[in-house]
Protein backbone atom coordinates (compact mmCIF):
# COMPACT_ATOMS: atom_id res chain seq x y z
CA UNK A 1 0.00 0.00 0.00
CA UNK A 2 1.12 3.20 -0.78
CA UNK A 3 2.23 5.94 2.09
CA UNK A 4 -1.12 8.22 1.89
CA UNK A 5 -3.32 5.08 1.53
CA UNK A 6 -1.68 3.52 4.97
CA UNK A 7 -1.51 6.57 6.60
CA UNK A 8 -4.77 7.74 5.70
CA UNK A 9 -6.16 4.49 6.78
CA UNK A 10 -4.77 4.99 10.17
CA UNK A 11 -5.77 8.68 10.89
CA UNK A 12 -9.51 7.20 10.15
CA UNK A 13 -9.82 4.33 12.41
CA UNK A 14 -6.75 3.74 15.05
CA UNK A 15 -5.46 7.50 15.61
CA UNK A 16 -8.95 8.86 15.68
CA UNK A 17 -10.19 6.90 17.92
CA UNK A 18 -7.21 7.69 20.66
CA UNK A 19 -8.04 11.34 20.14
CA UNK A 20 -11.76 10.93 20.65
CA UNK A 21 -10.88 8.66 24.17
CA UNK A 22 -8.07 11.36 24.77
CA UNK A 23 -11.04 13.97 24.38
CA UNK A 24 -13.58 12.18 26.70
CA UNK A 25 -11.11 11.34 29.56
CA UNK A 26 -10.65 15.31 29.53
CA UNK A 27 -13.99 15.80 30.03
CA UNK A 28 -14.39 13.03 32.61
CA UNK A 29 -11.27 13.75 34.33
CA UNK A 30 -12.06 17.52 34.85
CA UNK A 31 -15.75 16.42 35.82
CA UNK A 32 -14.80 13.99 38.70
CA UNK A 33 -15.97 14.06 41.97
CA UNK A 34 -14.01 15.72 44.69
CA UNK A 35 -12.29 18.19 41.95
CA UNK A 36 -14.26 21.63 42.74
CA UNK A 37 -11.77 22.23 45.62
CA UNK A 38 -8.86 22.32 42.86
CA UNK A 39 -10.35 23.89 40.71
CA UNK A 40 -11.57 26.80 42.99
CA UNK A 41 -8.32 27.42 44.26
CA UNK A 42 -6.62 27.98 40.49
CA UNK A 43 -9.85 30.07 39.83
CA UNK A 44 -8.94 32.55 42.08
CA UNK A 45 -4.91 32.68 40.95
CA UNK A 46 -5.88 35.80 39.32
CA UNK A 47 -7.19 37.61 42.17
CA UNK A 48 -3.58 37.12 44.33
CA UNK A 49 0.10 37.32 43.27
CA UNK A 50 0.40 41.16 42.35
CA UNK A 51 4.01 40.89 43.76
CA UNK A 52 6.03 38.21 42.92
CA UNK A 53 6.43 34.81 45.28
CA UNK A 54 9.89 34.01 46.41
CA UNK B 1 32.93 38.13 25.65
CA UNK B 2 29.33 37.86 24.34
CA UNK B 3 29.63 41.54 23.37
CA UNK B 4 32.37 40.47 20.89
CA UNK B 5 30.17 37.52 19.66
CA UNK B 6 27.28 39.93 18.93
CA UNK B 7 29.34 42.18 17.21
CA UNK B 8 30.87 39.89 14.97
CA UNK B 9 27.34 38.33 14.06
CA UNK B 10 26.22 41.64 13.61
CA UNK B 11 28.92 42.63 11.69
CA UNK B 12 27.76 39.57 9.31
CA UNK B 13 24.50 40.60 8.79
CA UNK B 14 25.32 44.03 7.70
CA UNK B 15 27.83 42.60 4.88
CA UNK B 16 25.16 40.23 4.07
CA UNK B 17 22.59 43.31 3.76
CA UNK B 18 24.67 45.39 1.84
CA UNK B 19 25.42 42.90 -0.23
CA UNK B 20 21.48 42.60 -0.65
CA UNK B 21 21.06 45.73 -1.14
CA UNK B 22 23.50 46.07 -4.18
CA UNK B 23 22.35 42.27 -5.74
CA UNK B 24 18.49 43.24 -5.07
CA UNK B 25 16.58 41.83 -7.49
CA UNK B 26 13.31 43.73 -6.93
CA UNK B 27 12.55 47.09 -5.13
CA UNK B 28 10.37 45.28 -1.77
CA UNK B 29 14.05 43.16 -1.35
CA UNK B 30 16.01 46.10 -2.04
CA UNK B 31 14.02 48.23 0.67
CA UNK B 32 14.32 45.50 2.81
CA UNK B 33 18.01 44.90 3.10
CA UNK B 34 18.63 48.90 3.59
CA UNK B 35 16.27 48.08 6.79
CA UNK B 36 18.03 45.27 8.04
CA UNK B 37 21.44 47.10 7.29
CA UNK B 38 20.46 50.00 9.26
CA UNK B 39 19.44 48.26 11.98
CA UNK B 40 22.46 46.16 12.01
CA UNK B 41 24.60 49.37 11.95
CA UNK B 42 22.54 50.91 14.62
CA UNK B 43 23.19 48.02 17.06
CA UNK B 44 26.50 47.30 16.38
CA UNK B 45 27.54 51.31 16.98
CA UNK B 46 25.05 50.92 19.97
CA UNK B 47 26.85 47.62 21.48
CA UNK B 48 30.52 48.99 21.00
CA UNK B 49 29.24 52.62 22.86
CA UNK B 50 28.19 50.75 25.96
CA UNK B 51 31.12 48.34 26.12
CA UNK B 52 33.01 48.48 29.14
CA UNK B 53 30.74 50.49 30.84
CA UNK B 54 29.09 48.88 34.16
CA UNK B 55 25.83 46.25 33.58
CA UNK B 56 23.24 47.60 35.54
CA UNK B 57 22.27 45.40 38.83
CA UNK B 58 19.61 42.79 37.87
CA UNK B 59 16.27 44.06 38.30
CA UNK B 60 13.52 41.85 40.48
CA UNK B 61 10.13 41.87 40.53
CA UNK B 62 7.96 41.35 37.43
CA UNK B 63 9.53 42.62 34.46
CA UNK B 64 6.98 45.20 33.27
CA UNK B 65 8.91 47.89 30.85
CA UNK B 66 8.66 45.50 27.97
CA UNK B 67 5.52 45.19 28.75
CA UNK B 68 4.77 48.70 28.64
CA UNK B 69 6.18 49.42 25.35
CA UNK B 70 3.83 46.50 24.01
CA UNK B 71 0.89 48.69 25.25
CA UNK B 72 2.08 51.65 23.37
CA UNK B 73 3.08 49.91 20.50
CA UNK B 74 -0.20 47.82 20.28
CA UNK B 75 -2.55 51.17 20.61
CA UNK B 76 -0.19 53.28 18.13
CA UNK B 77 0.10 49.82 15.66
CA UNK B 78 -4.12 50.02 15.77
CA UNK B 79 -4.98 53.41 14.50
CA UNK B 80 -2.36 52.47 11.67
CA UNK B 81 -3.90 49.41 10.83
CA UNK B 82 -8.02 50.74 11.38
CA UNK B 83 -6.81 53.84 9.72
CA UNK B 84 -5.42 51.94 6.25
CA UNK B 85 -8.82 49.67 6.43
CA UNK B 86 -10.49 52.83 6.33
CA UNK B 87 -8.89 53.97 3.38
CA UNK B 88 -9.37 50.90 1.36
CA UNK B 89 -12.98 51.16 2.26
CA UNK B 90 -13.74 54.22 0.38
CA UNK B 91 -11.29 52.90 -2.45
CA UNK B 92 -13.56 50.38 -3.25
CA UNK B 93 -16.25 52.93 -2.92
CA UNK B 94 -14.06 55.44 -4.77
CA UNK B 95 -11.93 53.73 -6.80
CA UNK B 96 -10.19 56.89 -8.35
CA UNK B 97 -8.66 56.69 -4.39
CA UNK B 98 -5.95 54.66 -5.41
CA UNK B 99 -4.56 57.54 -7.56
CA UNK B 100 -3.23 55.36 -10.42
CA UNK B 101 -0.16 54.77 -8.36
CA UNK B 102 0.94 50.82 -7.63
CA UNK B 103 1.71 51.81 -4.42
CA UNK B 104 -1.31 53.16 -3.44
CA UNK B 105 -3.53 50.82 -4.86
CA UNK B 106 -6.18 48.23 -3.62
CA UNK B 107 -3.90 45.68 -4.20
CA UNK B 108 -1.17 46.27 -2.16
CA UNK B 109 -2.83 48.39 0.82
CA UNK B 110 -5.65 45.26 1.59
CA UNK B 111 -2.29 43.00 2.80
CA UNK B 112 -0.59 46.14 4.87
CA UNK B 113 -4.40 46.63 6.25
CA UNK B 114 -4.56 42.95 7.32
CA UNK B 115 -1.47 42.74 8.50
CA UNK B 116 -1.56 45.91 10.43
CA UNK B 117 -5.06 44.83 12.50
CA UNK B 118 -4.04 40.42 12.85
CA UNK B 119 0.04 40.92 13.34
CA UNK B 120 0.66 44.17 14.11
CA UNK B 121 -1.97 45.35 16.79
CA UNK B 122 -3.59 41.72 17.86
CA UNK B 123 0.16 40.39 18.14
CA UNK B 124 1.64 43.08 20.27
CA UNK B 125 -1.37 43.12 22.32
CA UNK B 126 -1.00 39.14 22.81
CA UNK B 127 2.84 39.15 22.87
CA UNK B 128 2.08 42.00 25.91
CA UNK B 129 -0.91 41.01 27.75
CA UNK B 130 0.62 37.37 27.90
CA UNK B 131 3.57 38.01 29.06
CA UNK B 132 1.95 40.50 31.93
CA UNK B 133 -0.83 37.14 32.64
CA UNK B 134 1.60 34.78 32.91
CA UNK B 135 3.73 36.69 35.12
CA UNK B 136 1.05 37.52 37.55
CA UNK B 137 -0.63 33.74 37.25
CA UNK B 138 2.73 32.08 37.86
CA UNK B 139 3.88 34.38 40.76
CA UNK B 140 7.58 35.09 38.82
CA UNK B 141 9.59 37.36 36.83
CA UNK B 142 9.34 36.66 32.90
CA UNK B 143 12.25 33.83 31.79
CA UNK B 144 15.15 34.71 29.98
CA UNK B 145 16.27 37.99 30.86
CA UNK B 146 16.83 40.32 27.72
CA UNK B 147 15.05 37.44 25.55
CA UNK B 148 11.40 39.46 26.02
CA UNK B 149 13.09 42.23 24.41
CA UNK B 150 14.74 40.62 21.65
CA UNK B 151 10.88 39.49 21.34
CA UNK B 152 9.31 42.79 21.23
CA UNK B 153 11.73 44.42 18.86
CA UNK B 154 12.20 41.66 16.50
CA UNK B 155 8.48 41.86 15.86
CA UNK B 156 8.46 45.15 15.68
CA UNK B 157 11.22 44.72 12.39
CA UNK B 158 9.33 41.58 11.22
CA UNK B 159 6.32 44.32 10.70
CA UNK B 160 8.34 47.34 9.21
CA UNK B 161 10.03 44.87 6.81
CA UNK B 162 6.46 43.90 5.97
CA UNK B 163 4.76 46.57 5.54
CA UNK B 164 7.52 48.27 3.23
CA UNK B 165 7.16 44.92 1.48
CA UNK B 166 3.99 45.00 0.40
CA UNK B 167 3.85 48.56 -0.35
CA UNK B 168 6.72 47.98 -2.92
CA UNK B 169 5.19 45.02 -4.54
CA UNK B 170 6.85 42.16 -2.39
CA UNK B 171 4.14 39.41 -1.80
CA UNK B 172 3.77 35.44 -1.49
CA UNK B 173 0.67 36.10 -2.79
CA UNK B 174 -1.58 33.84 -0.04
CA UNK B 175 -3.46 35.34 2.03
CA UNK B 176 -3.07 36.05 5.68
CA UNK B 177 0.82 35.10 5.10
CA UNK B 178 1.75 37.41 2.42
CA UNK B 179 5.18 37.85 3.89
CA UNK B 180 7.81 37.02 1.84
CA UNK B 181 9.94 34.13 2.67
CA UNK B 182 13.34 36.20 4.22
CA UNK B 183 10.78 37.69 6.75
CA UNK B 184 8.62 34.40 7.47
CA UNK B 185 12.45 33.23 8.27
CA UNK B 186 13.14 35.89 10.75
CA UNK B 187 9.21 35.66 12.39
CA UNK B 188 10.19 32.12 12.71
CA UNK B 189 13.36 32.88 14.76
CA UNK B 190 11.97 35.75 16.86
CA UNK B 191 8.41 33.19 17.58
CA UNK B 192 10.39 30.71 18.85
CA UNK B 193 12.32 32.85 21.03
CA UNK B 194 8.79 34.03 22.25
CA UNK B 195 7.77 30.69 23.02
CA UNK B 196 11.12 30.45 24.60
CA UNK B 197 10.22 33.20 27.09
CA UNK B 198 7.15 32.30 27.68
CA UNK B 199 7.81 28.10 28.55
CA UNK B 200 10.61 29.17 30.78
CA UNK B 201 8.15 31.40 32.79
CA UNK B 202 6.06 28.37 33.05
CA UNK B 203 8.61 26.21 34.15
CA UNK B 204 9.68 28.95 37.01
CA UNK B 205 6.00 29.21 38.47
CA UNK B 206 5.30 29.22 41.78
CA UNK B 207 2.07 28.54 42.03
CA UNK B 208 1.53 24.78 41.45
CA UNK B 209 -1.32 24.76 39.02
CA UNK B 210 -1.02 26.08 35.41
CA UNK B 211 -4.11 28.88 35.06
CA UNK B 212 -6.24 29.03 32.34
CA UNK B 213 -5.16 31.50 30.37
CA UNK B 214 -2.08 30.15 30.20
CA UNK B 215 -2.88 27.20 28.55
CA UNK B 216 -4.70 29.23 25.67
CA UNK B 217 -1.77 31.61 24.97
CA UNK B 218 0.15 28.47 25.40
CA UNK B 219 -1.77 26.62 22.13
CA UNK B 220 -1.97 30.20 20.61
CA UNK B 221 2.08 30.08 20.02
CA UNK B 222 2.55 26.37 19.52
CA UNK B 223 -0.01 26.58 16.81
CA UNK B 224 0.86 29.45 15.30
CA UNK B 225 4.28 28.26 15.06
CA UNK B 226 3.22 24.83 13.46
CA UNK B 227 0.89 26.88 10.76
CA UNK B 228 3.86 29.54 9.77
CA UNK B 229 5.94 27.01 9.01
CA UNK B 230 4.10 24.19 7.13
CA UNK B 231 2.33 26.85 5.16
CA UNK B 232 5.03 28.93 4.17
CA UNK B 233 7.05 26.31 2.71
CA UNK B 234 8.65 27.70 0.05
CA UNK B 235 11.21 27.54 -2.23
CA UNK B 236 13.16 31.17 -3.04
CA UNK B 237 14.36 31.97 -6.76
CA UNK B 238 16.98 33.52 -5.47
CA UNK B 239 18.99 34.64 -2.22
CA UNK B 240 18.68 38.22 -3.61
CA UNK B 241 14.79 38.18 -4.03
CA UNK B 242 11.55 38.08 -2.60
CA UNK B 243 9.97 35.95 -4.69
CA UNK B 244 9.31 32.25 -3.87
CA UNK B 245 7.32 28.89 -5.13
CA UNK B 246 5.39 27.21 -2.71
CA UNK B 247 6.32 23.33 -1.96
CA UNK B 248 2.60 22.68 -2.57
CA UNK B 249 0.28 22.56 -5.80
CA UNK B 250 -2.98 22.34 -6.93
CA UNK B 251 -5.50 21.42 -4.52
CA UNK B 252 -3.40 20.38 -1.69
CA UNK B 253 -2.03 24.13 -2.18
CA UNK B 254 -5.35 25.45 -1.32
CA UNK B 255 -5.98 23.49 1.39
CA UNK B 256 -2.75 23.76 3.35
CA UNK B 257 -3.64 27.85 2.48
CA UNK B 258 -6.67 27.78 4.40
CA UNK B 259 -5.71 25.03 6.98
CA UNK B 260 -3.46 28.16 7.72
CA UNK B 261 -5.80 31.03 7.42
CA UNK B 262 -8.52 29.50 9.67
CA UNK B 263 -6.51 28.31 12.14
CA UNK B 264 -4.85 31.31 12.15
CA UNK B 265 -8.45 32.96 13.11
CA UNK B 266 -8.91 29.84 15.42
CA UNK B 267 -5.86 30.16 17.33
CA UNK B 268 -4.63 33.57 17.01
CA UNK B 269 -7.72 35.73 17.28
CA UNK B 270 -9.80 33.00 19.23
CA UNK B 271 -7.33 31.22 21.49
CA UNK B 272 -4.71 33.75 22.24
CA UNK B 273 -7.45 36.21 23.07
CA UNK B 274 -9.77 34.05 25.03
CA UNK B 275 -6.77 33.71 27.08
CA UNK B 276 -6.76 37.58 27.60
CA UNK B 277 -10.54 36.99 28.18
CA UNK B 278 -10.16 34.35 30.90
CA UNK B 279 -7.70 37.02 32.95
CA UNK B 280 -9.15 40.76 32.47
CA UNK B 281 -12.97 39.50 32.39
CA UNK B 282 -12.05 38.16 36.07
CA UNK B 283 -10.03 40.80 37.37
CA UNK B 284 -12.01 43.64 35.88
CA UNK B 285 -15.02 41.99 37.97
CA UNK B 286 -13.34 41.32 40.70
CA UNK B 287 -14.47 37.41 40.76
CA UNK B 288 -13.39 34.80 39.63
CA UNK B 289 -14.31 33.03 36.32
CA UNK B 290 -17.46 31.52 36.39
CA UNK B 291 -17.30 27.98 36.02
CA UNK B 292 -13.40 26.73 35.84
CA UNK B 293 -14.49 23.32 34.46
CA UNK B 294 -15.77 25.15 32.01
CA UNK B 295 -13.27 26.70 30.82
CA UNK B 296 -11.25 23.16 30.69
CA UNK B 297 -13.42 21.87 28.81
CA UNK B 298 -14.08 24.77 26.48
CA UNK B 299 -10.01 24.57 25.80
CA UNK B 300 -10.00 21.20 25.11
CA UNK B 301 -13.09 21.06 22.59
CA UNK B 302 -11.60 24.09 21.19
CA UNK B 303 -8.35 22.82 20.42
CA UNK B 304 -9.60 19.40 19.29
CA UNK B 305 -12.22 20.70 16.58
CA UNK B 306 -11.06 24.09 15.50
CA UNK B 307 -7.83 22.13 13.31
CA UNK B 308 -10.27 20.82 11.09
CA UNK B 309 -13.02 23.45 10.51
CA UNK B 310 -10.49 24.90 7.34
CA UNK B 311 -12.00 23.19 4.20
CA UNK B 312 -14.95 25.04 4.52
CA UNK B 313 -13.37 27.74 2.86
CA UNK B 314 -12.90 25.59 -0.34
CA UNK B 315 -17.02 24.55 -0.41
CA UNK B 316 -17.71 23.80 -4.40
CA UNK B 317 -14.32 23.94 -5.45
CA UNK B 318 -11.56 20.82 -6.58
CA UNK B 319 -11.37 19.67 -3.07
CA UNK B 320 -12.94 16.32 -3.15
CA UNK B 321 -16.73 15.94 -1.32
CA UNK B 322 -15.68 14.30 1.51
CA UNK B 323 -12.73 17.06 3.03
CA UNK B 324 -15.60 19.72 2.30
CA UNK B 325 -18.74 18.11 4.53
CA UNK B 326 -15.33 17.26 6.94
CA UNK B 327 -14.62 20.88 7.10
CA UNK B 328 -18.41 22.08 7.34
CA UNK B 329 -19.34 19.40 10.12
CA UNK B 330 -16.86 20.16 12.21
CA UNK B 331 -17.23 24.00 12.24
CA UNK B 332 -20.76 23.21 13.19
CA UNK B 333 -19.44 21.45 16.19
CA UNK B 334 -17.68 24.48 17.14
CA UNK B 335 -20.80 25.94 18.18
CA UNK B 336 -20.86 24.24 21.47
CA UNK B 337 -17.46 25.20 23.12
CA UNK B 338 -17.44 28.64 21.42
CA UNK B 339 -21.19 29.66 23.21
CA UNK B 340 -19.52 28.06 25.87
CA UNK B 341 -17.27 29.64 26.51
CA UNK B 342 -19.18 32.69 25.89
CA UNK B 343 -21.50 32.01 28.76
CA UNK B 344 -18.21 31.49 30.71
CA UNK B 345 -17.07 34.81 30.63
CA UNK B 346 -20.40 36.40 30.50
CA UNK B 347 -21.45 34.91 33.43
CA UNK B 348 -18.31 35.89 35.65
CA UNK B 349 -20.34 38.71 35.75
CA UNK B 350 -22.72 36.86 37.84
CA UNK B 351 -23.22 39.22 41.16
CA UNK B 352 -21.86 41.99 39.54
CA UNK B 353 -24.38 43.04 36.43
CA UNK B 354 -24.35 46.93 38.27
CA UNK B 355 -21.14 47.14 37.91
CA UNK B 356 -22.06 47.35 33.78
CA UNK B 357 -23.41 50.41 34.31
CA UNK B 358 -20.31 52.18 36.35
CA UNK B 359 -17.73 50.54 34.53
CA UNK B 360 -17.47 51.54 30.73
CA UNK B 361 -14.28 49.00 31.34
CA UNK B 362 -16.07 45.99 31.75
CA UNK B 363 -18.84 47.04 29.44
CA UNK B 364 -15.93 47.33 26.78
CA UNK B 365 -15.09 43.60 27.98
CA UNK B 366 -18.66 42.36 27.91
CA UNK B 367 -19.74 43.62 24.67
CA UNK B 368 -16.33 42.10 23.27
CA UNK B 369 -17.61 38.35 24.50
CA UNK B 370 -21.01 39.17 23.36
CA UNK B 371 -19.78 39.68 19.34
CA UNK B 372 -17.31 36.38 20.17
CA UNK B 373 -20.81 34.38 21.03
CA UNK B 374 -22.32 36.35 17.98
CA UNK B 375 -19.11 35.65 15.32
CA UNK B 376 -18.81 32.36 16.43
CA UNK B 377 -22.80 31.40 15.85
CA UNK B 378 -22.74 33.10 12.60
CA UNK B 379 -19.28 31.57 11.29
CA UNK B 380 -20.55 27.76 12.05
CA UNK B 381 -23.91 29.04 9.64
CA UNK B 382 -22.28 30.23 6.80
CA UNK B 383 -20.35 26.87 6.85
CA UNK B 384 -23.40 25.16 5.69
CA UNK B 385 -23.18 24.06 2.17
CA UNK B 386 -26.36 25.38 1.25
CA UNK B 387 -25.93 28.96 2.97
CA UNK B 388 -22.25 29.07 1.40
CA UNK B 389 -23.25 28.88 -1.63
CA UNK B 390 -25.38 31.97 -0.89
CA UNK B 391 -22.53 33.90 0.87
CA UNK B 392 -19.38 32.99 0.18
CA UNK B 393 -17.37 35.42 -2.58
CA UNK B 394 -19.79 37.99 -0.95
CA UNK B 395 -19.24 40.94 1.11
CA UNK B 396 -21.28 38.60 4.02
CA UNK B 397 -17.96 37.21 4.40
CA UNK B 398 -15.85 40.40 5.17
CA UNK B 399 -18.92 41.64 7.27
CA UNK B 400 -18.63 38.34 9.52
CA UNK B 401 -14.54 38.62 9.99
CA UNK B 402 -15.34 42.76 11.00
CA UNK B 403 -18.24 41.57 13.60
CA UNK B 404 -15.35 38.88 15.05
CA UNK B 405 -12.44 41.00 14.03
CA UNK B 406 -13.89 44.86 15.22
CA UNK B 407 -16.20 43.32 17.40
CA UNK B 408 -14.34 40.53 19.67
CA UNK B 409 -10.62 41.35 19.03
CA UNK B 410 -10.68 44.97 19.40
CA UNK B 411 -12.96 45.77 22.13
CA UNK B 412 -11.19 42.88 24.18
CA UNK B 413 -8.10 44.46 23.42
CA UNK B 414 -9.23 48.17 23.85
CA UNK B 415 -10.52 46.94 27.44
CA UNK B 416 -7.35 45.13 28.32
CA UNK B 417 -4.94 48.10 27.37
CA UNK B 418 -7.90 50.45 29.84
CA UNK B 419 -7.01 47.39 31.81
CA UNK B 420 -3.06 47.56 31.88
CA UNK B 421 -1.92 51.50 31.36
CA UNK B 422 -2.63 52.71 35.25
CA UNK B 423 -1.65 49.61 36.65
CA UNK B 424 1.66 49.69 34.54
CA UNK B 425 2.20 53.58 35.06
CA UNK B 426 1.29 53.38 38.95
CA UNK B 427 -1.77 55.73 38.45
CA UNK B 428 -4.78 55.98 40.12
CA UNK B 429 -6.98 55.57 37.58
CA UNK B 430 -7.65 57.02 33.61
CA UNK B 431 -7.78 60.51 32.96
CA UNK B 432 -11.64 60.06 31.89
CA UNK B 433 -13.94 57.46 31.97
CA UNK B 434 -16.34 59.81 29.92
CA UNK B 435 -13.54 59.16 26.91
CA UNK B 436 -14.05 55.32 27.41
CA UNK B 437 -17.67 55.35 27.39
CA UNK B 438 -17.39 57.53 23.94
CA UNK B 439 -14.96 55.23 22.64
CA UNK B 440 -17.33 52.22 23.33
CA UNK B 441 -20.16 54.04 21.99
CA UNK B 442 -18.43 54.77 18.55
CA UNK B 443 -17.22 51.69 18.08
CA UNK B 444 -20.19 50.39 18.71
CA UNK B 445 -21.85 51.51 16.66
CA UNK B 446 -19.20 51.50 14.28
CA UNK B 447 -19.45 48.05 13.79
CA UNK B 448 -23.32 48.18 13.46
CA UNK B 449 -23.10 49.93 10.28
CA UNK B 450 -20.45 47.74 9.16
CA UNK B 451 -21.74 45.11 9.39
CA UNK B 452 -25.47 45.45 8.75
CA UNK B 453 -23.67 46.85 5.41
CA UNK B 454 -22.01 44.38 4.72
CA UNK B 455 -25.35 41.69 5.17
CA UNK B 456 -27.33 43.85 3.16
CA UNK B 457 -24.76 43.87 0.22
CA UNK B 458 -23.33 40.84 0.52
CA UNK B 459 -26.72 39.28 0.33
CA UNK B 460 -27.97 41.18 -2.44
CA UNK B 461 -24.97 40.55 -4.50
CA UNK B 462 -25.44 37.04 -3.67
CA UNK B 463 -28.99 37.24 -5.34
CA UNK B 464 -28.19 38.80 -8.14
CA UNK B 465 -25.33 36.51 -9.10
CA UNK B 466 -27.83 33.19 -8.95
CA UNK B 467 -30.52 35.18 -10.60
CA UNK B 468 -31.76 33.95 -13.87
CA UNK B 469 -34.75 34.70 -16.23
CA UNK B 470 -37.29 32.12 -17.89
CA UNK B 471 -34.60 31.27 -20.65
CA UNK B 472 -32.15 29.98 -18.07
CA UNK B 473 -29.73 32.69 -18.98
CA UNK B 474 -28.05 34.77 -16.06
CA UNK B 475 -30.10 38.52 -14.99
CA UNK B 476 -27.06 40.32 -13.98
CA UNK B 477 -23.47 41.13 -15.25
CA UNK B 478 -20.90 41.64 -12.34
CA UNK B 479 -20.77 45.43 -12.79
CA UNK B 480 -24.40 45.77 -12.03
CA UNK B 481 -22.88 44.41 -8.65
CA UNK B 482 -20.84 46.94 -7.93
CA UNK B 483 -23.03 49.39 -9.07
CA UNK B 484 -25.63 48.58 -7.14
CA UNK B 485 -23.19 48.07 -3.55
CA UNK B 486 -22.44 51.56 -3.60
CA UNK B 487 -24.35 53.33 -0.76
CA UNK B 488 -23.82 50.11 1.18
CA UNK B 489 -19.88 50.78 0.55
CA UNK B 490 -20.53 54.13 2.16
CA UNK B 491 -22.02 53.10 5.01
CA UNK B 492 -19.01 50.74 5.45
CA UNK B 493 -16.20 53.77 5.33
CA UNK B 494 -18.53 55.43 7.78
CA UNK B 495 -18.73 52.49 10.30
CA UNK B 496 -14.87 52.77 9.88
CA UNK B 497 -14.23 56.51 10.06
CA UNK B 498 -16.37 56.08 14.03
CA UNK B 499 -14.18 53.14 15.06
CA UNK B 500 -11.29 54.59 13.90
CA UNK B 501 -12.47 58.25 16.00
CA UNK B 502 -12.26 56.10 18.67
CA UNK B 503 -9.46 54.37 18.86
CA UNK B 504 -7.81 58.05 18.81
CA UNK B 505 -10.03 58.91 21.36
CA UNK B 506 -8.58 55.93 23.33
CA UNK B 507 -4.84 57.19 22.79
CA UNK B 508 -5.09 60.43 23.84
CA UNK B 509 -7.29 58.99 27.09
CA UNK B 510 -3.99 56.51 27.55
CA UNK B 511 -1.77 59.37 26.75
CA UNK B 512 -2.82 61.73 29.11
CA UNK B 513 -3.48 59.02 31.34
CA UNK B 514 0.52 57.80 31.51
CA UNK B 515 1.50 61.51 31.82
CA UNK B 516 -0.10 60.99 35.13
CA UNK B 517 -3.25 63.68 34.29
CA UNK B 518 -6.77 63.16 35.79
CA UNK B 519 -10.21 64.66 34.64
CA UNK B 520 -12.26 65.82 36.80
CA UNK B 521 -15.24 64.15 36.46
CA UNK B 522 -18.88 63.54 37.47
CA UNK B 523 -20.10 61.03 40.47
CA UNK B 524 -21.85 58.30 38.13
CA UNK B 525 -19.07 57.81 36.16
CA UNK B 526 -16.10 58.03 38.89
CA UNK B 527 -17.44 54.94 40.42
CA UNK B 528 -15.38 53.16 38.53
CA UNK B 529 -12.33 54.85 39.60
CA UNK B 530 -13.59 53.62 43.34
CA UNK B 531 -13.12 50.36 42.45
CA UNK B 532 -9.53 50.86 40.90
CA UNK B 533 -8.04 51.68 43.55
Amino acid sequence: MDTYSLLRQFADSWWLLVMTAFFLGVVVFTLRPGSRRVHDDIANIPLRNDEPKE
Amino acid sequence: MADIFKLVALGIVAVFAAMGVNFARDLAYQANALTVLAVALGLFVHIVRSMGRPKPAPETGYMDEVIRYGVIATALWGVVGFLAGTYIAFQLAFPDLNWGLSYTSFGRLRPLHTSAVIFAFGGNALICTSFYVVQRTCATRLWGGNLAWFVFWGFQLVIVLGATSYLLGGSQSREYAELAWHIDIWLTVVWVAYLAVFMGTLFNRKERHIYVANWFYLSFIVTVAMLHVVNNLAWPVSVWGSESYSLFSGVQDAMTQWWYGHNAVGFFLTAGFLGMMYYFVPKQAERPVYSYKLSIIHFWALIFLYIWAGPHHLHYTALPDWAQTLGMVFSIMLWMPSWGGMINGLMTLNGAWDKLRTDPVIRMLVVSVGFYGMSTFEGPMMSIKAVNSLSHYTDWTIGHVHSGALGWNGMITFGALYFLVPRLWNRARLYSLAMVSWHFWLATIGIVLYASSMWVTGIMEGLMWREVDSQGFLVNSFADTVGAKFPMYIVRGLGGVLYLTGAVIMCVNLYQTIRGRLREEREPLAAGAVAAE
